[in-house]
């Protein structure tokens, strides 16, 4: 194999398995670290850096982190990576003076952002400092959008998603509330340098089936959960079914709970495995007694006398994979509310389709999914309006890169010139066995997180169900992160193949043998991986013998044991930071401070 | 010293052996030795044979002398017995326990120091009794725990740290044990863990004293250029004069022999030590000719590894001794020690 460069930040930064899968490359055992040292306010500033919304997402985000985190592999769950997040966010300090400045002068440049939700709002956060001016249109009257309208308050409390929306705002948004965007060539009229869509995906996908539309009790998950936050709806019937089990399901069936349904099922097409829905998300609902169905298929609303009565089911036997079906039978079950959860879909009705902006087949705009920019230049998309609904820290890492993009437009450079990423590496040597972090992880299980009494949640639409760490968990959850971002850096020409570092290493990731093709020397590991996910890092031939060090990157768990039993220092504990450009800060340089 | 234990977790593809245990299962506490030293690969290949073996760790006993060698059993197979004794007495404490109880694997770990100078004439006798026991040298050619003054073992002209030419002849282990009748007799090198696994497994099927002299470089005061047991010289002047496989009883081994092995040797245990190559003209099982061909490379100045000779006929220690097949500790006291009538009439019989 070709010995690994390591001078491509990719490479590191892959083995940070979370930071790798957060979309927008949060610095997540870095944040961890801080916490675990009573620096709540410097976790909360270093999140905020990269997702915006840390006491929000600390509390709602999808957390592609987890199930990619290096614990899952080594011994079972994951790191409760997001809800430390909210930790750092509950019990930060003061950071009016740590947030970014925003210059009197202006540069001239007038940046128009359609909507108010995440998207628009991570343009205004990234763009203010640099001296533009960013006008944000909203059809509604307050800012946030689906976190507001959609996400319910018993996960999202207003004070949490007002106090980091208005974060934003009062850096000197011009915030235009109940202002619709009624037509793109009017937009396009007035002047500004740059539009953003960030209109999101407004739509709730309709079930026509026979009786759909011959009663008032047959909701559109998304319309109802907004009617509930703008306090339009405040009861629902005792039998509630929802249809469709993604998170938006999730969201009504406990919504329901908590309006006055007392028999509520989800009713799923397809078995559990298949379901959309995060599995935390079906655990909450199912604590609240909410009973969901498999292999149910809606056939038909009973409507009698103009009065829903419930719905007809097919009831499906699936072949293994649940790719195929067959109905065994049809089932009536009683409802005096259907609530539809079976997806949300695009819409740009205020788009004219004469401007330069191309839709492609499914009428979705064709957006760069690298610059974020439609096929006009000069206007944007992120978020759900871009490639359709996602979640919010996808929402806010777009907007960073339609961010890059814009001020790349407004200084002449084109907007596919994109600023590199950079990386940092520190060796963590202190002294003979001595390390600088915390080298020894806390075997403990996953702490579990406590919530409100199933009795007293209910009482308040708006209590917040989750009760967030105890000081106790917080201290046991932040030692048993691996610290995937402490590096095991290897120097070549210092090794004296002693085999040293392979004989203590707890999890056999390293291996001196010949060289070979990846295939091949991957079957003459000391521990031949069961995830090719993780790459190998091998090294030019050694000095004494011309054999390769290989080292397995899959279960490292970063211990620095063979950098401590290395008599020549070949290996080193290296802590990586990855540079993130951003709009206006480049993070081009490449350092790296050895031992 | 490392500056914790070993995290718990392991590897999710570690398999497990005939007793159910992990090769985590057979390593002992965190090594002190220097960081890079020879003596803490041969623990790691100890762990691996004893897993391989599957052998039930309360039933083998670690002993050793002093020494930064003799601290190793420390490292490994923490359930295991375990007797570190005074400076070069390992092997008559060994041979005594050996006959106490005849049930227990005895492994010895010893060094160049501990067996060559101060041990050498109690290390003759436990050959030449045949103790049944797995005898390992860590060779490196110095003191290493008294910081670093020649041993036994260092060749002549080799030298020290400070620049100082060794002018007194070594001994050889090898050498010495084939001259006074040893019955398995083996080198190895601690960074070649490919050879040195099956010799360890071979050794512990062995009917008698198994000597097996391994280089482990002392990388603190052994390891510098003009040392004859660094790493580098090892490499460079190391000839891998026989290759074998190991081959427990159970498994069906005719068939494979007649194809893969020059030649094999049947051990008292049924398994086989099969040679997958051996010298023109060498026979592991000929004790002249073994002789004379390690004669002849060491003359050359090669360092000859390799499963060097076996002899399976001779009996051990028990046989010869006649020791009791119980161990002592199941003796009842009664029995053990009949009372002084019983002494007395033993004595009368020497009137
Ligand atoms: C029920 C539900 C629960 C969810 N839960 C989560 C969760 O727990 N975690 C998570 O990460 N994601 C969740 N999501 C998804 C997440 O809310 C969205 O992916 C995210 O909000 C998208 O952000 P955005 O900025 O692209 O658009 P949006 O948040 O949709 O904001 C768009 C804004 O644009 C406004 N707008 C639209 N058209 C116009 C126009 N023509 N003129 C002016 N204004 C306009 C809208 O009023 C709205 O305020 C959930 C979604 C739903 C439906
Ligand atoms: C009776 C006695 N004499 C001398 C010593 C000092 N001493 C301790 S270890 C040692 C030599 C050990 O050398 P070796 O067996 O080669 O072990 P190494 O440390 O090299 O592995 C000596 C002389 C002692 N402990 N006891
Ligand atoms: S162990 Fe820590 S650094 Fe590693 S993936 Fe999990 S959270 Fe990230
Ligand atoms: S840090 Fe080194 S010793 Fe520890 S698990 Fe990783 S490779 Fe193994
Ligand atoms: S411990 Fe250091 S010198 Fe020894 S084999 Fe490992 S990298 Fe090479
Ligand atoms: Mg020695």
């Amino acid at each position: 194999m070709r010995p690994t460069d390591v001078q491509n930040p990719n490479y590191y930064h892959k083995v940070v398995d979370c930071q790798w899968a957060c979309p927008a490359h949060t610095n997540v055992p870095e944040y961890i670290r801080l916490i675990a040292q009573g620096r709540y306010t410097d976790a909360y500033m270093l999140n905020r850096e990269s997702n915006v919304f840390p006491a929000i997402l600390g509390r709602t985000c999808d957390r592609p982190c987890e199930p990619a985190c290096r614990r899952t592999r080594v011994d079972g769950k994951p790191v409760a990576i997001c809800r430390l997040k909210r930790v750092a966010a509950d019990l930060r300090g003061e950071i009016a003076h740590l947030l970014p400045k925003i210059p009197d002068k202006k540069n001239g440049k007038r940046i128009a952002c359609v909507g108010a939700g995440p998207a628009s709002l991570t343009i205004a956060n990234d763009l203010l400092p640099l001296e533009y001016e960013v006008t944000i249109f909203e059809k509604q009257d307050k800012p946030g959008g689906l976190m507001r309208s959609n996400i319910p308050a018993f996960r999202l409390p207003e004070r949490v998603l007002f106090e980091e929306v208005n974060m934003i705002l009062d850096l000197g948004v011009d915030a235009r509330f109940n202002s619709p965007v009624n037509s793109m060539r009017d937009l396009l009229s007035q002047g500004f340098d740059a539009i953003f869509v960030g209109s999101g995906a407004p739509r709730g996908k309709d079930l026509e089936i026979p009786g759909r539309h011959d009663s008032e009790r047959i909701h559109i998950g998304i319309d109802w959960l907004e009617s509930i936050a703008f306090g339009h709806t405040d009861s629902i019937g005792e039998r509630v079914l929802i249809i469709g089990v993604g998170n938006t399901a999730m969201d009504c069936c406990r919504s329901s709970r908590r309006l006055g349904g007392k028999d509520i099922k989800v009713m799923a097409r397809r078995p559990r495995k298949y379901f959309k829905a995060s599995p935390w998300e079906l655990e909450d609902a199912e604590e609240e007694s909410v009973e969901i169905v498999i292999n149910y298929a809606p056939k038909n609303f009973v409507i009698e006398n103009g009065q829903l009565k419930g719905m007809d089911f097919e009831r499906l036997e699936w072949d293994a994979d649940a790719k195929r079906s067959q109905t065994i039978d049809t089932v009536f079950l009683p409802a005096d509310d259907v609530i539809l959860a079976i997806g949300q879909e695009n819409a740009f009705p205020w788009i004219e389709r004469d401007l330069g902006i191309e839709f492609d087949k499914w009428d979705m705009p064709v957006v760069n999914e690298v610059t974020m920019e439609a096929t006009r230049p000069g206007v944007f998309f992120g978020g759900d309006s871009a490639f359709g609904p996602k979640n919010i820290i996808w929402a806010v890492e777009h907007a960073h890169q339609a961010a890059i993009s814009i001020h790349n437009l407004c200084q002449g450079i084109p907007t596919s010139d994109r600023p590199p990423y950079g990386m940092n590496l520190v060796s963590q040597k202190m002294g003979i066995s001595e390390w600088s972090y915390h080298n020894d992880y806390n075997p403990v299980s996953r702490q579990k997180m406590q919530h409100v009494d199933l009795v007293e949640r209910f009482e308040q639409l708006n209590i917040e169900v989750e009760l967030g760490f105890t000081a106790e968990q917080t201290a046991r959850e932040v030692e048993r992160c691996l610290n995937c971002d402490i590096q095991t850096a290897f120097t070549g020409p210092r090794c004296i193949e002693c085999d040293a570092c392979i004989d203590v290493c707890p999890v056999q990731c390293l291996t001196i043998t010949r060289d070979g093709e990846e295939m091949d020397l991957r079957t003459r590991l000391s521990a031949p991986a069961l995830n090719l996910e993780q790459a190998l890092y091998v090294s030019a031939p050694l000095p004494q013998t011309a054999r390769i060090m290989a080292k397995d990157e899959d279960v490292c768990v970063h211990c620095g044991l063979c950098a401590e039993r290395c008599p020549t220092a070949a290996w080193d504990m290296q802590k990586f930071d990855l540079l993130i450009p951003y709009a206006g800060k480049t993070a081009c340089m490449t350092s790296c401070i050895p031992a | 010293m490392p500056s914790i234990v070993k995290p718990v977790v392991t590897h999710p593809s570690l398999q497990r052996n005939q007793l159910g245990l992990t090769l985590r299962d057979y390593e002992g506490s965190m090594s002190t030795l220097c960081a890079g030293c020879g003596h803490d690969s041969i623990t790691a290949a100890i762990v691996r044979a004893l897993w391989e073996v599957s052998i039930e760790p309360h039933m083998l006993a670690k002993m050793s002398g002093i020494g930064c060698s003799s601290k190793t059993p420390a490292y490994f197979a923490h359930g295991a017995h375990g007797f570190n004794s005074a400076h070069g007495r390992m092997p008559p404490i060994a041979t005594g326990a050996n006959a106490a109880n005849r049930e227990l694997t005895y492994i010895g770990v010893s060094g160049d120091g501990d067996s060559l100078s101060i041990g050498l004439g109690h290390l003759c006798h436990a050959i030449r009794r045949n103790v049944k026991m797995v005898y390992i040298i860590e060779n490196n050619g110095v003191y290493g725990l008294t910081k670093g003054q020649f041993s036994a073992s260092a060749d002549t002209g080799s030298k020290s740290k400070r620049g100082e030419a060794n002018e007194m002849s070594p001994i050889d282990p090898v050498m010495l044990a084939l001259s006074i009748g040893a019955t398995f007799v083996a080198r190895s090198f601690s960074g070649d863990k490919d050879q040195l696994v099956p010799i360890l497994r071979a050794a512990l099927a062995h009917r008698g004293f198994a000597l097996i002299d391994v280089i482990s470089p002392c990388v603190t005061f052994n390891d510098h250029t003009g040392s004859t047991k660094s790493y580098l010289y090892t490499r460079q002047h190391e000839l891998k004069a026989t290759e074998v496989d190991f081959v427990p009883p159970e498994k069906e081994i005719l068939a494979t022999i007649a194809q893969n092995g020059i030649t094999s040797v049947t051990m008292h245990d049924g398994s086989v030590v099969q040679f997958k190559s051996v010298p023109a003209d060498y026979d592991p099982a000929d004790r002249q000719k073994a002789t004379a061909y390690l004669m002849a490379q060491q003359s050359k100045g090669v360092i000859v590894t390799g499963l060097l000779f076996v002899d399976e006929s001779v009996s051990d220690l028990h046989e010869m001794n006649r020791t009791s097949h119980v161990p002592l500790s199941r003796i009842p006291y009664e029995n053990l020690c009949p009372g002084s009538a019983a002494l007395q009439e033993l004595q009368e019989d020497f009137r």
